[in-house]
């Protein structure tokens, strides 16, 4: 059984009970009670949609500081292909690779490369029938979530593939062992990932048993110390090391569609923003479409690029990452050089009902029934100010137990 | 539990918001998703109906810890012979409509396939009500 988690770290101090957070929760997974933000961590599919929103930046993105890094002898950077798409005139993802180093990697190993492993390993899974189909990228974290939490017949579909991330994890691992002969507490794993989302899933994993990552830090706090080390980076000496090694298809995973591509098949579906994510399931759900192969979901409008720990625009780097990407070969990794089994999930997802009003149906029909009475007598105005997002969760609330008043009824004297 | 929903005839981007209502509706109340799926697939198919061959007509599904059992009527022109209707591939939709990617003659047929009771009665003239059953407990 997994544990709740959550992705935020919210300052109570700073949140001043206002509403934003709690309307785009996809999951309502949060009210305002006593002016302050509430999560209930088993709905919360780390999307960060309520960091986005949050006006008065009370809710951060939780990730490790970046000197944690210190803690280690042996540091390996694994860097999300997000964050060659922050840089301005980037003619070459290996000055990237190599301010990394300079900034105080001992290795770096790129998440694009597993990615290409990934994409031809999910190739082969259509071609040969070896799954699911449609598959549905184990990519994006909160997607994962939001399936198990409200999708549960598509569980199925999930791909039994690690995200690259995890693959490039054990990869890395594994060459850094090889070299140094340090034992395994002295290496660490390091990602730099776009999403918090990402660091709930190495903290909490879901359909896998334990993450082969040590820490996650920030682009966005890395960020700052690059532009300094990349004026200065020698990439005559790190082409040497043949360290930049993901080709297109990689590289092209930063942003929406690029997993699709690299999959070479006419009936992939790609789509972003946690909204639309939503209904795309909800039709897969209903079968309503027909021979699909392949699914990219991602949370965040415009793909990883668009994740809560970047900082550009995720619209500007879509086009910065297609710039850096023409030059590139298209592949750069074989599924030939790796063990298979090992890019396996050797877990699996159970449907999480956290909606359901209680555990009995004949209980959960008197309480839906009770449910619709109450909501009879609301305004039906969403307007939030009682602390929950919608009349019908309000409502909700109550049969469940909660305490709270209509305002609006309050204010009207009924 | 009862839920009542109409079906607008005119509106075809607005078809399947009642099964959509439902689906949460039952998920929400711990029906197995499997059920949940079924029921939702056929009530679906039951609103397209409506919608392409009637004008559109109404929802009312009643659930209980037993079954599900939603009926869904309409007082469109009714359907002159039902055997054939049921038949997979059989259509009477309009060219327009094909080309929309409904109206494939799999309506009738997918409601009997994921539903454990079936019954259609239909008089020309007068409309069509479709009842249909899933049990919550699945074999």
């Amino acid at each position: 059984m997994n544990k709740p988690i959550q992705c935020v770290v919210l300052d109570e101090d700073i949140c001043n009970g206002c509403i934003h957070c709690i309307k785009c929760c996809p999951t309502e997974a949060i009210r305002v009670k006593n002016q302050k933000a509430v999560i209930t961590p088993e709905r919360c599919i780390t999307c960060g949609e309520c960091i986005r929103v949050c006006p008065s930046h009370a809710k951060k993105a939780l990730r490790d500081p970046l000197e944690i890094i210190d803690g280690f002898k042996y540091k390996v950077a694994l860097p999300h292909p997000a964050l060659y798409a922050q840089f301005n005139n980037l003619e070459d993802k290996t000055t990237v690779l190599r301010a990394l180093l300079d900034y105080g990697f001992d290795e770096v190993f790129e998440v694009a490369a597993a990615s290409e492993t990934v994409t031809e390993m999910t190739r082969r899974l259509i071609s040969e029938k070896k799954a699911v189909l449609p598959i549905i990228s184990s990519t994006c974290p909160a997607v994962i979530r939001l399936i198990r939490l409200r999708f549960p017949n598509l569980i199925k579909n999930i791909s039994p593939l690690y995200a690259p991330r995890e693959v490039a994890a054990s990869t890395a691992l594994l060459a850094a062992m090889n070299k140094t002969l340090m034992p395994r507490e002295d290496i660490g794993i390091i990602l730099i990932a776009p999403c918090p989302g990402q660091v709930a899933s190495v903290r909490v994993p879901l359909g896998f048993e334990k993450s082969g990552i040590d820490a996650v830090i920030a682009i966005s706090d890395i960020f700052p110390k690059m532009p300094e080390l990349m004026k200065n980076a020698d990439i005559t000496e790190a082409i040497g090391t043949q360290f930049s090694i993901a080709g297109r298809v990689g590289a092209s995973w930063g942003s929406t569609g690029g997993e699709a591509k690299g999959i070479l098949s006419d009936n992939c579906l790609s789509a972003d923003g946690i909204e639309n994510v939503i209904k795309v399931l909800s039709d897969l759900e209903d079968e309503r479409f027909q021979n699909l192969d392949f699914i990219e979901l991602t949370a965040c409008p415009g793909g990883c690029v668009g994740g809560m720990l970047t900082v550009e625009n995720p619209y500007i780097a879509r086009v910065k990452l297609a710039k850096l990407r023409k030059y590139l070969p298209v592949s750069g990794t074989r599924l030939d050089d790796i063990e298979i089994n090992t890019l396996f999930r050797d877990g699996e997802i159970e449907y999480l009902p956290a909606f359901n009003l209680s555990d009995n149906i004949s209980e959960s029909i008197r309480l839906m029934d009770e449910l619709d009475e109450i909501l009879k007598t609301l305004p039906n105005l969403d307007c939030g100010c009682c602390g929950s997002p919608t009349c019908r969760a309000f409502a909700e609330d109550i049969v469940r137990g909660g305490e709270g008043k209509c305002i609006y009824s309050l204010i009207k004297g009924t | 539990m009862i839920l009542k929903f109409d079906i607008p005839g005119d509106d075809f981007t607005r078809a399947g918001e009642a099964s959509s209502a439902i689906k949460n509706k039952l998920k929400q109340t711990g029906f197995s998703p499997e059920v949940v799926r079924k029921v939702s697939i056929a009530v679906y198919e039951a609103e397209i109906n409506s919608i392409i061959h009637a004008n559109g007509g109404t929802i009312t599904l009643t659930a209980d810890e037993e079954a599900i059992v939603a009926v869904i009527a309409d007082t469109g022109k009714g359907i002159p012979d039902i055997e054939a209707a049921m038949r997979e591939g059989f259509t009477t939709a309009c060219d327009n409509i094909r080309k929309l990617g409904f109206g494939a003659g799999m309506g009738l047929p997918n409601m009997r396939k994921y539903t454990d009771e079936f019954d259609i009665q239909s008089k020309v003239g007068k409309g069509t009500t479709v009842t249909m059953k899933i049990y919550n407990k699945q074999e």
